[in-house]
């Protein structure tokens, strides 16, 4: 999408190795190892509290491992270094934030932030309101757009920048059938572009929409990882078979005190 | 009861002949605080925000302080400017003393604080939505420092707003530091205590008038400014 970064040196895979990360004394990723490769949509579900954020923000290098280390393999990291690592990535939250600026202003200023010349500044931002159905809205105050619109121009933003690896944490999860649509057809474009799209979601049918290979994580581990065919039709881990089927899950306290996950299975 | 009233009329006309002394009055005490509320403003929101933002040693320690500085006695600010300023101070060669300049001076001492600490609030709160989202785009907390005084521009107005309240309604510091000369220092406050001491209430009064207004003129514009400009940008 931008100019400039055509051509420029790839920083994908990225190897994430004995990656724990702990606050207030709880844990809460457990040794994770995993490596995303270049060209794939990867969509990380699990419930509520399994990691799932944090892995993201990890992998981003908004938080930083308790232990292990998240290593960037490709040529860009080694020839280029820090900066240009994190110049090729960007984030979509799940509540978007939205600076008190025009809509245009918005990807406006993420563009100044990456220094890309004035010239090619109009151009982008028209191509990226453009494809995400925002342009009638160039002047509008984006604090005062729709959750929906909003987070179009969250994408927007993140796709101005062509970063070659997009991180989205439950892009969907305050969204409607109808906008969640659209978002998912927004990221698919991304993805057609050229970005590389990691993607984490509670919702299954997202998951099955979106996924080429998936990550199932829960209480800080990850459990399982596999393509997204084998993944949903031969789940190996038996929580996951639970959370495919849709089953509930949760925790109680065992005897010796520690939690120990449970199966609630439900009535049929 | 009568004598009140008698003053209040005679105060209300001479606030409606537009009196001269009282206009030149009017004018210098506008003049002495917006200045001071400018320079103030240009200090305390980057030094507030940058307390908001940099995370240094020593930290917590400046926060405490800043706010212990809003409460600053106007008399005791008015005595160290003066000290400072006067023919033997460390700045007497600047001949400042009992002019408008070292009332600027005091009253930019005793209101750079108060926009500070109430910035650094506002910005503090600001950065923590904004963080994850703008350190992501790129944005260290010195690129965020200009975005996030623009974003927190109507909040900010409230803490201007404050500073500028202090400086026109403070009466100590302009008095220590400008003398009250009549013509060159008399500004609405010192003229109120003087001529209340004087027993010429009407002036007094017809000032004080004045003073309220103003204050109440300018809170109100700017808090419909402010609910317009919320509505508009969100």
């Amino acid at each position: 999408m931008i100019a400039h970064t055509r051509n420029e040196p790839r920083i994908l895979p990225l190897a994430l190795e004995n990656v724990s990360f702990e606050a207030r004394g709880m844990k809460l990723i457990k040794d994770l190892n995993c490596r995303f490769e270049a060209d794939l949509r990867t969509v990380i579900i699990g419930p509520n509290g399994a990691g799932k954020s944090l892995l993201l923000r990890l992998c981003h290098g908004l938080i930083s491992p308790s232990a292990g280390t998240v290593r960037w393999c490709g040529p860009g990291s080694r020839e280029k270094g820090a900066r240009f690592v994190a110049h090729r990535q960007a984030m979509v939250f799940q509540r978007p934030v939205m600076l008190r600026r025009s809509v245009a202003g918005n990807v406006e200023y993420a563009l100044s932030l990456r220094d890309v010349k004035r010239e090619e500044t109009r151009a982008i931002v028209d191509r990226v309101l453009q494809r995400t159905g925002l342009r009638r809205l160039w002047d509008s105050p984006a604090r005062v757009l729709s959750g929906g619109e909003q987070q179009r121009l969250a994408l927007a933003r993140a796709w101005a920048l062509s970063p070659e690896i997009l991180f989205l944490d439950e892009p969907t999860a305050n969204l409607d059938p109808s906008a969640t649509h659209s978002v998912e057809e927004i990221i698919n474009a991304i993805r057609e572009s050229g970005t590389r799209i990691i993607l984490t979601t509670h919702d299954l049918g997202q998951a099955r929409r979106m996924a080429d290979d998936v990550m199932f994580l829960h209480r800080g581990r990850l459990l399982e990882h596999a393509p997204a065919d084998t993944f949903f039709e031969t789940p190996q881990n038996d929580l996951a078979q639970a959370f495919i089927r849709g089953e509930l899950l949760w925790w109680k306290k065992g005897k010796d005190n520690r939690r120990q996950p449970h199966l609630n299975k439900r009535k049929e | 009861m009568t004598d009140l009233a008698a003053a209040f009329s005679a105060a209300l006309s001479l606030v409606a002949s537009f009196d001269d002394t009282l206009i030149e009055i009017v004018g210098l005490s506008l003049h002495v605080s917006l200045v001071a509320v400018t320079v103030a403003s240009l200090i305390g929101l980057p030094v507030g925000a940058a307390v908001a933002l940099f995370r240094f040693p020593g930290r917590t320690v400046v926060t405490v302080f800043l706010n212990a500085l809003m409460g600053l006695p106007p008399v005791v600010v008015g005595l160290i400017v003066y000290l400072l300023l006067s023919r033997s101070g460390p700045f007497g060669v600047f001949g400042l003393l009992f002019s408008p300049a070292a009332m600027i001076i005091a009253q930019v001492l005793l209101v750079t604080p108060i926009i500070a600490a109430l910035a650094r609030q506002v910005i503090e709160d600001l950065w923590s939505e904004y963080e994850e989202q703008l350190r992501s785009l790129g944005s260290g907390p010195m690129r965020a420092l200009p975005t996030l005084l623009w974003d927190g521009r109507f909040s900010l107005v409230t803490a201007v707003l404050a500073g500028f309240g202090r400086a026109s309604a403070e009466v100590g510091a302009v008095m220590i530091v400008g003398g009250n000369i009549d013509h060159v220092t008399r500004v609405m406050t010192t003229t109120i205590a003087l001529e209340v001491s004087k027993g010429d209430l009407a002036l007094a009064l017809g000032l004080g008038l004045i003073l309220i207004a103003l204050s109440l003129g300018v809170n109100t514009a700017v808090f419909f400014v402010r609910q317009i400009a919320e509505r508009r940008y969100g």
